[in-house]
């Protein structure tokens, strides 16, 4: 008898012991001297099952979770026998969680494995590629374009605008650049897909490249993710012995190469220009624009710089066409997100849905509310730049507009919830605090003002001249948003006035419509 | 302990020879030297600057903006706690203040013998899994007491 088993490889699993049950299966296996094949795959992104074994059978892949070191032996004897087992959810793919969802960008991710070139074009990898070749350079551009597909970084900037303007800029040499600085917290995306599907990535990079005339790309990830950069070195290997890098790109008359750049520990540098400069081997100071990186980029050369989903999206848009890409969502909001629901919230992890959701379905429905069962009473969306969210809000859909005309971002598609123990005027001072940390110090308004804001928003919570230091702090936060240079400083009074507006009492004053009914 | 070589220039200059032929060479050679020797030894930045043909000021300049890289050898343990949204959202505020009572040491500082340094991080991208811990390159999800100090007693034998 043989089986076939699953086992998440993603950080997010392993961090929970994934590779511990891995290695108990295979004892436990041989013990019984039963044939048991583990994959090693990404995640499927129910992060509150991980680690969340899954066992191929004629029904669909069965999953167990979350599974411990202790519970393998047992759940090896359920799924031999087809016998009941108190972590068995039943077949993956009919679980709510995922059946509610649109995956477009993470249809591979947890099913394949992500090491094998093989298994990707057994998934429908590389018909985007296939497709943009037959196509040519305009009509590529044209369809990401149509899509309506937007920067997944947070920017929100349309992708095929960029790709135009680096193709139709004449250079020598021209770069790809990824940008895998994944440093928000609350986001973990850009990991998964690079842990769980990085052919996806490279084969949009791929497109990326042949459409605008690069032949060089660097992916520049975080040092903080060493599982996606083993991964994806892997996977470079793989594409570049399947003739899918380097010369004659799939036969093609194109060459493009890539690879992989690891950061520092620099927040920083997940804003476009800083990134630049550290691919350059500088400190990572932010750039003043004009010029435009598709202009003068990497190395002063012409540059297409993309997040790594909006990347990963190009295949399925190229694939499957931009039309069907553009009829999901909502407004200027087209396409997919995927949503990752982290912090205090009972089901985590990723959730790709058509943009248009309400912050409340997410929260409440999807999510199942807090992990301490106490009541949500904020939810800080788009990063440590984002805003915070009170309930009252809860009805404003995903979308990047409906998000601006409530003083918030999407970002990156990161929600953290928190329960009602938190304190809002601490999260407010962690936000400055934050920004002081990672300002790279090239303008003053970031550099100085983020230093000044922790000091004032002290002062309002030791009581020192409360109201007049509110006013300060406000007006702080004015010089911040429109005398800094990047979204660090500039995007750092989100956290901070949302907090203030939404939250008053925690900072010691009453909330004006509480003020007016007195 | 901890499986670096002593800081040995001729070494070096062969982490520096094998990486300073691609673009932008800076960054991969200073992971390559901390990789090798733990930190990047203050006799090292003039051998960078001369091997990359640049100022012993800019080589200084980069390893000081940058987080990860250490100008001192690293303790025999690092164990990095992540301080961001996520991970406060469930409790690593707490957690923090387990493991420096603990210790004995603040964040982002180590015990005077040497033994396990406290750095902070922001942001594993286990915010799924939050409170998360890194713990000499292993990564610890759903932190708690319990494993936190299981943690502490790997690195305090």
């Amino acid at each position: 008898m043989s089986l076939q088993v699953y086992i998440p490889a993603d950080a997010a699993a392993v961090a929970l012991d994934a590779d511990e049950v891995a290695a108990a299966l295979q004892a436990a296996a041989v013990r019984r001297g039963v044939d048991v094949t583990i994959t090693r795959t990404g995640s499927r992104g129910l992060h509150w099952l991980e680690p969340l074994l899954e066992v191929a059978t004629a029904k669909g892949r069965i999953g167990y979770g979350p599974v411990s070191v202790a519970d393998v032996e047992a759940i090896l004897a359920a799924a031999l026998e087809a016998s009941a087992h108190p972590l068995c959810v039943g077949v993956v793919d009919d679980l709510p969680f995922l059946k509610r969802q649109n995956r477009l960008t993470f249809a591979r991710c947890g099913i394949v494995d992500p090491r094998s070139l093989e298994d990707y074009i057994a998934h429908a990898g590389y018909r985007g590629l296939t497709r943009a070749l037959e196509i040519g350079s305009t009509a590529t551009i044209a369809a990401v374009t149509a899509s309506g597909l937007r920067g997944r970084g947070g920017a929100g900037f349309p992708t095929g605008i960029k790709w135009d303007t680096v193709a139709k800029t004449a250079a020598a040499q021209k770069y790809i650049v990824c940008n895998a600085d994944e440093g928000d917290s609350g986001t973990f995306a850009d990991r998964m897909i690079m842990e769980g599907d990085p052919f996806v990535l490279i084969e949009g990079m791929t497109i990326a490249g042949i459409a605008t005339g690069a032949t060089q790309g660097y992916i520049y990830v975080r040092s903080e993710y060493p599982h996606a950069i083993a991964t994806l070195n892997t996977a470079i290997l793989a594409a570049r012995r399947g003739n899918k890098l380097g010369r004659n790109v799939a036969g093609s008359a194109h060459h493009f190469d890539l690879e992989v750049r690891v950061g520092a520990g620099a927040y920083v540098c997940g804003e476009e220009t800083a990134l630049l400069d550290s691919l350059e081997g500088k400190r990572g100071t932010v750039r003043a624009k004009p010029p435009l990186p598709a202009h003068k980029g990497l190395f002063g050369c012409p540059t297409v710089i993309n997040n790594v989903l909006s990347l990963a999206t190009v295949p399925i848009i190229l694939d499957k066409g931009a039309e069907f890409y553009r009829d999901f969502g909502m407004g200027r909001s087209r396409g997919t997100m995927p949503i990752q629901l982290a912090g205090n919230i009972k089901h985590s992890g990723l959730f790709e849905i058509a943009f248009g959701i309400t912050l409340g379905e997410l929260v409440d429905e999807i999510g199942g509310g807090t992990q301490s069962g106490r009541p949500v009473r904020a939810v800080q969306v788009g990063g440590p730049l984002g805003a915070y969210f009170p309930r009252e809000l809860f009805d404003t859909p995903f979308d990047y507009e409906a998000f601006a005309a409530r003083d918030g971002l999407i970002g990156h598609g990161g929600i953290v919830v928190f329960d009602d123990t938190v304190d809002m005027a601490k999260q407010a001072r962690f936000a400055m605090e934050f920004c002081a940390v990672e300002s790279c110090g090239k303008c003053t308004p970031c550099r100085v003002g983020s230093t000044r804001g922790v000091e004032v928003i002290d002062r309002i919570i030791k009581d020192e001249g409360r109201v007049a230091n509110i006013e300060l702090l406000k007006d702080l936060c004015n010089t911040l948003k429109f005398g800094s240079l990047c979204a660090l400083g500039g995007f750092t009074p989100y956290p901070v006035l949302s907090a203030i507006t939404h939250f008053p009492e925690d900072f010691g004053i009453t909330p004006p419509s509480r003020q007016a009914a007195e | 302990m901890n499986g670096y070589l002593a800081w040995d220039e001729t070494a070096a200059r062969g982490v520096i020879d094998a990486l300073k032929a691609q673009p932008g060479a800076l960054l991969p050679v200073l992971h390559g030297l901390q990789e090798t020797f733990g930190y990047i030894a203050p006799d090292a930045e003039p051998v960078i600057a001369d091997a990359l043909n640049i100022s012993r000021a800019e080589v200084h300049g980069v390893v000081t903006f940058y987080a990860d890289f250490r100008t001192t050898p690293p303790p025999a343990h690092q164990l990095k706690l992540c301080r961001a949204e996520a991970c406060q959202a469930m409790g690593a505020d707490r957690l923090a203040e387990r493991a420096t009572a603990r210790l004995g040491i603040g964040i982002g500082e180590a015990t005077a013998d040497h033994r396990v340094c406290l750095e902070p991080v922001y942001c594993l991208g286990l915010c799924s899994v939050a409170p998360s811990a890194m713990l000499d390159g292993r990564i610890v999800g759903r932190l708690d007491e319990h494993k936190l100090d299981a943690l502490l007693a790997e690195v305090e034998r």
